[in-house]
Formats: structure tokens, C-alpha cells, sequence
């Protein structure tokens, strides 16, 4: 009666993929990522030398390493400390005459950021001023937005943010904290749900995950802000969430094919569990792929972190978490009070 | 086969109608949902100040200024213990240094007899917890500290007192709904939904507003710069935007503080017609004020203002009935504003404002719209490649996310959680995410269905079988929401709110709702051959 569904298959019925003979590739592939990932990170997308960030930094080494690591994004003003404020004006912006306000207003470091307007709706002209610091922000806002008339006409203030250096700082440490612990908390999660093969190659996965994103940010100078933490954070759950339901298949089968090589195993609990990672991940990138593009600019950072971040976790899934098993075997045959069968190693 | 429990029924019915009603009212405008019967929810979800537009500041305890002011404090218990001894035990340098509050004894060797007096003073009146450490250096100095833990049960006093006081100062204003909440220890976060110009929030919290009255010194203010100061006098400003009166030299002592104050009034003086501060003091103030103005009659008294002079008049007469005007060149508005201020009461530390932000809210609105966009664009491509996959069961999956929907809203709307910018991002995802369930039971059906079992037992395998995988593929991301929650700030743990209450509904509703709608289903159709 209804058998000319489904009206799209994506997949023929039964698939034979094989992922593990290309885990050697892919693993390749993923540790040259990260190490260009990594080396971005410690030269602001390869555009400074570490070396001399370290000697022209102050303090103890940690926090010379920390300036490091600083320079190695685009931070916004969430973490760097300073002001921010959004000028919105129905015509164009002269940008020297705001950085020459900016700079009447208050002395120190002031950048002026030319921005794509959000499409909808808003104003179409817009400029972000930056300050490094702000030790009175009211009297220079004030300032500001008295002398907005040499700038643009009918121009005003949209936004103003500003953080100071404490406040930043903490949130940087808090933010870089609940990565951490996030990723720790799944780990043992795994450990206690599967097994420790299973936990180390889920952890590995998502360290690869994260690495790859925070890479991505560093390389093409993306702005890094608070909400791109929270990005982070989402892309470790779906990325876990991905592996988790492989992992589960994977286990399942160990106790069905008792006999299968791992790899084998591993390969085919992959293709059956494909079809749902295809049509779930086509799913969420279709919906943050309208969220890039009409989410307006606030949202488009966070719609762009997760696009990426959904194809690498779908990716590491595939063939970071499942080969990663490979590596260390697993115990097999306890169920059903069996004799415990030697550990497989393959691959 | 395909039996589904009783309760199961009900509770799907239930929970839906719950969130049907507690999200209703958010489609409804403000007007209609003004004229709801009582027992209908009225609020809807709770926008955060990035969706709404305004003000928020964070303000931070300035705690050297703290820790100073209770050494002085502490530096004056200690003088009176060792003056009031029997004998008394005779000190020099009563001060502060630092980090401690210290004295020196004149003769080194009633150390032992200073301690044992001293002692009760490091030990809380209440709990006997430890509040100070005592140290003891050469020649009879003796130095307290205060321990950490005491020190940040200050704070955390201080953090309250001062909600209070900022409370009260704003409360009059008739700005709404502004937010006042202590974070941490030391911490206060002012959040003003609509207000878009902070600056008024910062000037009524930015001031103590300690008001206290010195005895004046007569000099002239060179005299006063050249010379060094008498002892126990300090120089001090005029109050900007006040009249007159130049720097003056007074007391350091105040004769008569702020806290005796019952009533401030802006008024107006019935001879020259300025606007002037009228006060009324608590009896015991009344007698205080009687016998310091008989006392020093024909004298100058400055009245200060955070250690600012407002005005520096003399007393003509002793002042006994209560009440008195202060001048200070007030306009009708700075004269309202102190009024304000002085009833308030004076905050019990000064506090910084340590991040600022306000956003228009134009954009805030705009951020809104592009957010329905988005989601409705999510929520069409859901459906469609949804019904493209799996047919009627396709379907079935999209009624379930409607309700998932319908649930998300109205628990949010229930539990006052605020909708952020992210959190927008959170329910788009969540929309994208919410069928992830939907694919991985049906996915376990076809499986069944291909392995030749019949569509009753390849259904209810594919529910159970994809159970333990849905567990643990969602207690993950509820997992990392968790964390988000705890080390998040503002919008943050705004997404985390939005990605945790998604998880649970979108489980229940393709888990639960899914379920109803293919039994009754198969309970109608009674087919032959899985239809997907």
C-alpha cells in the first residue's frame, strides 16, 4: 500500500563501506590538521612568531605562554577587556572621521571596524569602535556620541559593550575550564557505559573536534567570543552524541558476532548505523546553514562553529572514535558467562 | 502486540495540554493576553536583556576600601580593650599598615597580659568562628589580620546590604522590573530591561551617599595647602555642582552621620526661594543634633557628602525640634536626586562598575526576527526531508516535533527561563536535533522490517532496541549543558537552559508521542508490510 516510500533514499539498503582501510590515511590526514591547527593557535593564524610574542610579554611564563595563546585568536571583547560600541547610521560612515572622534575621546589604542549590517531589517550602514581600555567609559560614550554628527548623518549608538580585564579574564579561564571538564565528564561517562577502549577513543575524537574548530577560528581570524565557547561546548555534545550511537551499535554487534574480526566489525556496525548519521547530520547543517544566513551577524559565528563543527564530528565519528578502538582491542565474550576470549588486535 | 499502558496515554495527554497552555500565550499579543481567565498562565517566555534591549551592569565590591574600613575598625576595638583595662595597659601608634590593624605597647612586657585581653575580639560575636589572627612583632607591636573566611563572609554582608540600598534607590524611579541579584561572593549584577542609557543606573549606584556632619577649622584654604594640617583634621572639596563654599578644613571625626536620618525632602527655603534638602532626624539623633549645635553655637559645621563639603553654614542657634534644611545650590532635580539618596541610606562599601553593556533594543528586536526566520526555515526543511525519508511515519515524526516545540516553549515560558540570543541558536538546534531520535528508531524498524520480522514485532523491536541508544546519546549533550549552566555567564547559560529543557522534551515527545501515533495507527491500518 505505501511501498513507494520513502520517496528519497539517500543510501542504497545495505552498504559496504570500508572505513577501517582508510583509517591509516585518515589518521594522517587528521594529525597534520591538528598540527597546523595547534602551530595556528601559537602563531595567531601564521602570522606572528611566538618567539618574540614570549621575549616582548611580561610576568611569569605561564602568563607569557597565556600571551601567546592570546595573539593566537581574533578574541573579542569578552575576552580582551576593553569597550565595544555599534554605531548604526541610515548613510555611509566616514571611518577616519570616527577613528579621529574615537581618538579626541579618549587616548590609547582605538580601532575602527567597518561591519556588514545585519541583512534584515537594520540600518544599512554600520561601524564597531574599539577601545583596549576604558578607565571612564560613560564620559567617553558620552563623548561619542556628541560628535557622531561629523560622522554619518542621523548615525547612533546600537550597542555598547564594556568588559573589564578582570571580568574577561575569568571569562576566558571559566570558559576554557568547562571545555575541559566537559570533556572529562563524557570520558568518564563512556568509561562507565562501554569501556575504557571505548572512552579514550571517544575523548580523542572530540579533542580532535574542538582542536580542529578552535584551528578553523585561529586561521582565518574569526572573531572569538563567548558565544563561540558555547559552540564549542555544543559541538562536544554532538560530536559525542554521533560517536555515542556508533559505539553503541559497535558493542551490540560484539555480543552478536562473537567470531568477527574487529575491524570487520567495526565496519559494519559503521554501515548500518549510516543512514542515521547522514540524515541527522543533514538535518542540523541545513537548519544552522539557514541560521548563517539569515540568523543575522550576531548569530552567524556560532551557525558557522557548528557547521564546521558538525562535519568534522561526523567525520571523527567515522574514522577518529570507531578505528580509534582498533589501537588497544577489546575484551570480548564475558556476556553469557562465556570464557573471556583473547584481546582481538587488528588493523 | 503494539499494547501501549494506560498512564502512558495520559501522561502524553497531560504534558501536552500543559504545554499547550503555558505556550499559548506567547502567540497571543499583549492586549489579549492581559483579558486571560485567571488560571491560564499570562507571562510568556522571558526575554533576555540581549532580546529585549537595555542595561547591564555588573558591579563589584571595592574590597581594599572594605578591608581598610574594618581595620580602622578593628584598630579602634583594640585601642579601647587596652585602654579601658584595669590597669590600663598604655599603647602608642594605634593604626593601620597595610594589611593589619596594629597598636605598640609602651611597655613590652605586659604583652602577656595585652593578649589575654585581646583575645576575645578574633572570635565572632555569633558563631565563635575565628575572625582575626593575632601576630606579635618586636618592641610590643601587636598586629591583627583578617582571616580570609571572615573576610568573605564581609563581602558576601557587604554584597546584600548593598541590594538593599540599591534597591531603594531605584525602586522610586519607576523603572520597571529592574533586576538585582548577588553573584558570587563579592559581586552585583543590575540588569535594566529597556532602560538603553545606563548612565542614570550608574549615578544613583555609583555614589555611597554617606552624609556626616564635621566641625569646621577655621583657615584659609592657603594657609590650609602651604601649612602642614592640625592634627586630626583633613581638607576636603566641594561637592561638584554645589555653591559656594571653597575646600575646607574639618574635623576628621564626624560629629553626626547620615543613618539618623528618617525623612529627606526636596523643598524649597520660603526666604530666597532655592531649592533646598529638608531632613528630619530619630529622637536620638534630635538630642545628638540639640546638644552638638548648643555646644559649638556661632561656629561653622560642614555637612559632608562621600567627603565632599555641600555646604558649611553656621549655627546661629542651638537646633532642638528635629528637623533642619541643608543649601547646597541644589537645582529641583539634584535636590530630588540627594533626597532619593539619603533615604536610601548610604552603601555600606563604595562599589566599581566592572562591565557594562546595553543594547539597543532595535536590535534586540531585529535579533528576534531573523531568529523566527530561521527556525521556521529549520523547522520546513525538517519536515520535508523527514516526510521524504519515511513517509506516514515521517509524519508521525513531524507531529512529534510540533509538540516537542509546543513543549519547549511552554517550559520555558513556565520555568521564567530567559530566551537569549544563543538560546535562539539552542532551539533552531534543537528543532534539527529533535528527530535524531525519530531516525534512529526507524532506522532500527527497517532494519527489523528487511530481516523479514513482521511490521508489529519489527516496531516495537525498533522502540526497544533504539531505547538505550537514545539514553545514552542524549544524557551526553544534557552532560555538556550541565557544564555550560555552571560556568556560563548571562546569554551562555541562557543556551544552556533552551539545550537542556530540548533534550528532555525532544525525547519525550518522539519517544512517547511517536509511539502513541503508530499504535494507533497500526491499531487502524492492521498492515501487512512496514511501510517504510
Amino acid at each position: 500500500m505505501a511501498s513507494f516510500w520513502p520517496l528519497i533514499r539517500l543510501l542504497p539498503k545495505k552498504t559496504n563501506f570500508t572505513y577501517v582501510k582508510f583509517a591509516g590515511f585518515a589518521a594522517v590526514l587528521s594529525i597534520l590538521a591538528v598540527a597546523a591547527s595547534i602551530v595556528s593557535m601559537f602563531t595567531g593564524g601564521f602570522r606572528a612568531n611566538p618567539i618574540e610574542i614570549y621575549q616582548q610579554a611580561e610576568g611569569a611564563p605561564l602568563a607569557r605562554v597565556g600571551a601567546i595563546l592570546e595573539h593566537g585568536f581574533n578574541l573579542g571583547i569578552d575576552f580582551r577587556g576593553g569597550t565595544s560600541i555599534l554605531i548604526e547610521a541610515p548613510g555611509p560612515i566616514d571611518q577616519e572621521a570616527l577613528r579621529a572622534l574615537g581618538r579626541t575621546a579618549q587616548d590609547g589604542d582605538v580601532e575602527v571596524q567597518g561591519t556588514t549590517c545585519r541583512p534584515v531589517n537594520g540600518p544599512p550602514y554600520c561601524a564597531i569602535l574599539n577601545f583596549e581600555t576604558a578607565p571612564d567609559q560613560s564620559a567617553t560614550v558620552e563623548e561619542i556620541r556628541a560628535g557622531l554628527g561629523g560622522v554619518a548623518q542621523g548615525a547612533r549608538i546600537a550597542n555598547v559593550d564594556s568588559v573589564s580585564a578582570k571580568v574577561s579574564e575569568e571569562l576566558f579561564s571559566g570558559g576554557l575550564i568547562a571545555l575541559g571538564l566537559a570533556i572529562l565528564l563524557m570520558l568518564v561517562y563512556i568509561w562507565f557505559r562501554f569501556e575504557w577502549q571505548f572512552g579514550l577513543g571517544g575523548v580523542l575524537a572530540l579533542f580532535h573536534d574542538v582542536i580542529l574548530t578552535l584551528g578553523m577560528f585561529s586561521i582565518f581570524r574569526l572573531e572569538f567570543t563567548l558565544t563561540i565557547i558555547a559552540a564549542l561546548l555544543t559541538i562536544v555534545g554532538y560530536s559525542m552524541n554521533d560517536t555515542v550511537v556508533v559505539f553503541d551499535r559497535i558493542r551490540e554487534n560484539l555480543r552478536k558476532y562473537k567470531k568477527m574480526p574487529l575491524g570487520e566489525l567495526i565496519d559494519l556496525s559503521l554501515n548500518e548505523t549510516l543512514s542515521r548519521t547522514i540524515i541527522t547530520g543533514c538535518t542540523a547543517l541545513f537548519a544552522l546553514i539557514g541560521l548563517y544566513f539569515i540568523g543575522g551577524e550576531a548569530l552567524s559565528g556560532f551557525a558557522l562553529a557548528m557547521i564546521f563543527g558538525i562535519v568534522i564530528g561526523t567525520y571523527s565519528s567515522l574514522y577518529v572514535a570507531a578505528p580509534a578502538i582498533l589501537i588497544w582491542g577489546v575484551k570480548r565474550g564475558r556476556e553469557g558467562g562465556e570464557a573471556r576470549g583473547a584481546p582481538q588486535t587488528a588493523g | 502486540m503494539l499494547q501501549v499502558a494506560r498512564w502512558r496515554i495520559i501522561l502524553v495527554a497531560v504534558v501536552t495540554v500543559l504545554g499547550l497552555a503555558f505556550a499559548f500565550p506567547n502567540f497571543l499579543p499583549q492586549s489579549a493576553r492581559d483579558n486571560l481567565p485567571g488560571f491560564l498562565p499570562r507571562q510568556g517566555i522571558n526575554l533576555g536583556l540581549d532580546l529585549q534591549g537595555g542595561s547591564q551592569l555588573l558591579l563589584e565590591i571595592d574590597r581594599a576600601a572594605m578591608q581598610r574600613q574594618q581595620l580602622d575598625n578593628v584598630a579602634d576595638q583594640m585601642a579601647a580593650v587596652l585602654r579601658d583595662a584595669e590597669p590600663a595597659i598604655r599603647y602608642t601608634g594605634r593604626g593601620v599598615v597595610d594589611d593589619a590593624a596594629r597598636v605598640r605597647l609602651v611597655d613590652p612586657t605586659q604583652m602577656e597580659a595585652a593578649r589575654r585581653l585581646l583575645r576575645p575580639l578574633s572570635l565572632s560575636s555569633t558563631g565563635g568562628a575565628e575572625i582575626l589572627t593575632f601576630t606579635e612583632g618586636e618592641d610590643g607591636l601587636i598586629e591583627a589580620r583578617i582571616t580570609p573566611t571572615h573576610m568573605r563572609e564581609l563581602s558576601r554582608q557587604a554584597a546584600q546590604q548593598s541590594i538593599e540600598v540599591i534597591r531603594r534607590r531605584i525602586d522610586p524611579t519607576g523603572t520597571s522590573e529592574v533586576t538585582i541579584v548577588r553573584q558570587g561572593d563579592e559581586r552585583i549584577v543590575v540588569q535594566a530591561p529597556g532602560v538603553s542609557d545606563p548612565e542614570m543606573l550608574k549615578d544613583r549606584i555609583g555614589q555611597t551617599a554617606l552624609m556626616t556632619f564635621h566641625m569646621v577649622r577655621e583657615m584659609s584654604p592657603e594657609e590650609a595647602a602651604a601649612g602642614r594640617l592640625p592634627p586630626g583634621t583633613m581638607l576636603v572639596q566641594p561637592y561638584p555642582g554645589g555653591r559656594g563654599s571653597g575646600p575646607e578644613v574639618v574635623e576628621r571625626r564626624a560629629r553626626f552621620t547620615g543613618e539618623r536620618l528618617v525623612r529627606a525632602n526636596p523643598s524649597t527655603d520660603g526666604q530666597t526661594g532655592e531649592f533646598v534638602l529638608s531632613f528630619q532626624l530619630d529622637s536620638q539623633g534630635t538630642t545628638l543634633f540639640c546638644r552638638i549645635t548648643r555646644e559649638f553655637t556661632g561656629q561653622r559645621f560642614a555637612i559632608l557628602l562621600d567627603n565632599q563639603v555641600l555646604t558649611a553654614p553656621t549655627i546661629n542657634e542651638p537646633i532642638c525640634g528635629g528637623t533642619g534644611q541643608i543649601s547646597g545650590g541644589f537645582t529641583a532635580q539634584t535636590a530630588n536626586e540627594l533626597a532619593v539618596m539619603l533615604r536610601a541610606g548610604a552603601l555600606p562599601v563604595p562599589l566599581t562598575v566592572i562591565d557594562e553593556r546595553t543594547v539597543d533594543a532595535s536590535l534586540g528586536q531585529d535579533a528576534i526576527n531573523s531568529g523566527t526566520t530561521a527556525s521556521i526555515i529549520a523547522g520546513v526543511v525538517t519536515f520535508v526531508f523527514m516526510v521524504l525519508a519515511y513517509g506516514l511515519f515521517g509524519v508521525f515524526a513531524c507531529i512529534a516535533l510540533v509538540v516537542n516545540f509546543v513543549l519547549l516553549i511552554g517550559a520555558m515560558s513556565a520555568v521564567g527561563a530567559a530566551l537569549t540570543l544563543p538560546g535562539i541558536a539552542g532551539l533552531i538546534l534543537t528543532i534539527a536535533m529533535a528527530v535524531d531520535a525519530n531516525v534512529i528508531i526507524y532506522e532500527r524498524m527497517r532494519e527489523e522490517a528487511q530481516a523479514g520480522r513482521s511490521p508489529a514485532l519489527s516496531i516495537d523491536a525498533g522502540f526497544a532496541r533504539a531505547m538505550i541508544t537514545i539514553i545514552d546519546a542524549n544524557l551526553t549533550t544534557i552532560l555538556a549543558a550541565l557544564i555550560l549552566f555552571q560556568f556560563g555567564a548571562g546569554p551562555v547559560r541562557g543556551f544552556a537552559w533552551t539545550l537542556s529543557i530540548g533534550v528532555i522534551t525532544s525525547v519525550f515527545s518522539a519517544v512517547l508521542v511517536t509511539q502513541l501515533l503508530i499504535a494507533w495507527w497500526f491499531r487502524i491500518a492492521r498492515p501487512k508490510q512496514m511501510p517504510i
